[in-house]
């Protein structure tokens, strides 16, 4: 009885969660532009797909973008968050909130207060500003996603491996690295995520030259959003879900982690 | 761990470096800047081959967006196409150059009633990209009065099943074309009666949508709305589902005449490369294939002829074709200047009293 319960609350949840993404799934097969209605069977939207030079290349800006910002920031932010752990008393607090504050701020004052700074100090808005603006609200969530695993670290290891003999950054490099690349990893997952999610922070600091997905799919509120738009999403969940496979796969046997 | 890393980032290098040197050279690139899925895309190729010239072509949702882009500064733009009323305000604020008509000779293809309207009096700045009215979308299943006047989306019959465009300027719209004033009202008195009637029917309306509105009622979700012609137009050409059920009426107190144009802001680089451009989109070819494909009349008197023996059901429609008298009776939309955010005003208070 108990259990029946369970499998149906579970089953309710994953229902909830998947749901739309099956139906997004569904509509990228759908013969017809209008949502809502089935009209047959086609793979018309993923041919499509690949001969819409706009699409394509939001693509690849979206993920340039996201790789990019993910390896910048992933790297600041452990060592920023290494930086912040040893600190103490006060400027550790201060430090602390201040990553907050990123955080919590509206994307939209982040976005414009960014547009504000760069065009002040004459930058072109561009790859290199949307690329700047990325790097900066993801590196606060590596810095959160590390801190936890620096502070589960025990402090003794460190130094033991001082005590015999290891230079400190070869005691970084073996030890400390090491036991907190969970938080690191998750740190990068975050960091990239946040990126290709991100609309309202890239629309204010890209110029004529880059624009990204999330901007594109907004700009078609006028005429509706097409189902190329679906097949590409469904391409970039399988994507995702095909990776994840991989990677557990991979810890499962025990190996290295592939990030 | 670390080899994995290093190769990810020297793709990624690689990749960027290939695509900023691609960016070099002396080829002249220009930088259009259109709504979203609004142009035939197989165009942008076919003129990048007859010129030889590169288009970086990006898109934005409303005519909002496009101004604050442009007004932000940081990159510039060479061919926009704002709707009429944000033409006027550029004109307002000096963001257009004045375009050189002897680079576009096609101009003698647009049809004369679509010269020197109201928000470019002179015809100095803009170019008739496409057109249309905004009318009443509803489902002839569920509506069983005619579908010809502005007070059927007060008709308590169907309360709880009209939609109500989200859209300051043609909600306000509706209403004083309702009561017989012009959609560009700056008389005080008119603009209260048109709010009161909108809070009136506040009690009626099922919701304030934006696109949304043509999906909700093709899918039977509600018996009409408020919107544009080109949302029927969309549900029309498409081949693949049947939405013989669902019709478009445009009300004969007359309505809004809406414009799409192209213009050439302030800040452009290639303003002769710009019209080049234009002329292409003028070319009546060119106008042929773009109309199919978006599925609104042209502009263009060719392209029109064209399509009248292509696609003569079409010119029946209401919704395509109006007839002259509405087209008459009906405004366009102008800059309200001051009178701007007294509209966003009083529409504000329609939506949360």
């Amino acid at each position: 009885m108990k259990k029946t319960a369970v499998r149906i609350y579970m089953g309710l949840i994953f229902l909830f969660l998947y749901a739309p993404i099956i139906v997004l799934i569904v509509f990228s097969f759908n013969k017809t532009k209008s949502r809502g209605q089935w009209a047959g069977f086609t793979l018309d939207w993923y041919a499509e797909l690949f001969k819409d030079r706009l699409i394509t290349e939001a693509l690849y800006y979206t993920v340039i973008i996201a790789i990019l910002a993910t390896l910048i920031s992933t790297i600041v932010g452990t060592i920023s968050a290494i930086g912040i752990h040893y600190m103490k008393g006060f400027s550790k607090n201060l430090l602390l909130n201040v990553n907050n504050i990123p955080v919590l701020n509206p994307d939209i004052v982040t976005g414009v207060a960014l547009m504000t700074l760069f065009l002040s100090a004459g930058l072109r808005l561009g790859f290199v500003t949307m690329l700047i603006a990325h790097v900066l609200f993801c590196i606060p969530y590596v810095i959160l996603a590390v801190l936890p695993k620096l502070r589960q670290l025990n402090k003794h290891t460190a130094e033991a491996a001082m005590d015999l003999g290891a230079t400190p950054s070869y005691a970084l490099r073996k030890v400390i690295l090491p036991e907190i690349r969970p938080g690191i990893i998750s740190g990068a997952l975050m960091a990239f995520t946040m990126s290709i999610d991100d609309f309202v922070i890239s629309f204010f600091t890209t110029g004529n030259e880059v624009s990204n997905l999330s901007i594109l799919i907004y700009s078609m509120a006028k005429r509706g959003v097409k189902p190329t738009i679906n097949a590409l999403s469904t391409l970039m969940f399988v994507t995702v879900v095909i990776l994840l496979l991989i990677i557990n796969k991979r810890s499962e046997k025990g190996e290295e982690l592939l990030l | 761990m670390k080899r994995i890393l290093v190769s990810v980032f020297t793709v990624v290098v690689l990749l960027t470096m290939a695509l900023t040197m691609s960016g070099c050279g002396n080829k002249v690139v220009l930088n259009v800047f259109n709504w979203g899925e609004y142009m035939d895309k197989s165009l942008l190729d076919q003129f990048e081959e007859q010129t030889g010239i590169t288009i970086n072509y990006k898109t934005y949702d409303t005519n909002e967006t496009m101004l604050a882009k442009l007004e932000a500064g940081g990159s510039s733009y060479d061919v926009v196409f704002p709707s009429d009323y944000a033409v006027s305000e550029m004109i307002r604020k000096d963001m257009l150059l004045p375009l050189d008509f002897e680079n576009i000779p096609n101009f003698k293809y647009v049809d004369d009633r679509f010269k020197n309207l109201e928000y470019d009096p002179e015809n100095k700045y803009s170019v008739p990209y496409f057109w249309g009215t905004i009318g009443i979308l509803y489902n002839e299943d569920m509506v069983d009065d005619p579908v010809d006047n502005w007070d059927i989306l007060w008709n308590p019959k169907y309360a709880g099943r009209i939609l109500m465009k989200k859209d300051v300027r043609d909600a306000m719209g509706a209403s004083l074309k309702r009561l017989g004033y012009s959609m560009n009202s700056t008389n005080d008195e008119e603009l209260r009666q048109a709010q009161e009637a909108l809070i009136e029917q506040r009690k009626l309306v099922a919701g304030y949508y934006g696109d949304e509105i043509k999906d909700l009622i093709a899918n039977g979700d509600a018996a009409m709305g408020l919107t544009y012609s080109g949302d029927f137009m969309e549900l029309y050409w498409d081949e693949d589902a049947d939405f013989s059920h669902i019709s478009f009426g445009v009300p004969r107190e007359g309505t809004n005449l809406w414009f799409d144009t192209v213009v050439i802001p302030k800040g452009c680089k290639y303003k002769k490369e710009a019209e080049m451009f234009i002329n292409f989109l003028l070319d009546p070819d060119v106008a042929y294939q773009n109309a199919m494909t978006i599925g609104y009349p042209s502009p263009n008197t060719v392209a029109l002829d064209r399509m009248r023996q292509e696609e003569p059901e079409a010119f029946e429609l209401e919704a395509f074709w109006p007839d002259d008298e509405i087209i008459e009776r009906s405004d366009v939309y102008v800059d309200l200047g001051e009178y701007k955010s007294i509209y966003n005003q009083l529409w504000t208070e329609v939506l949360v009293d």
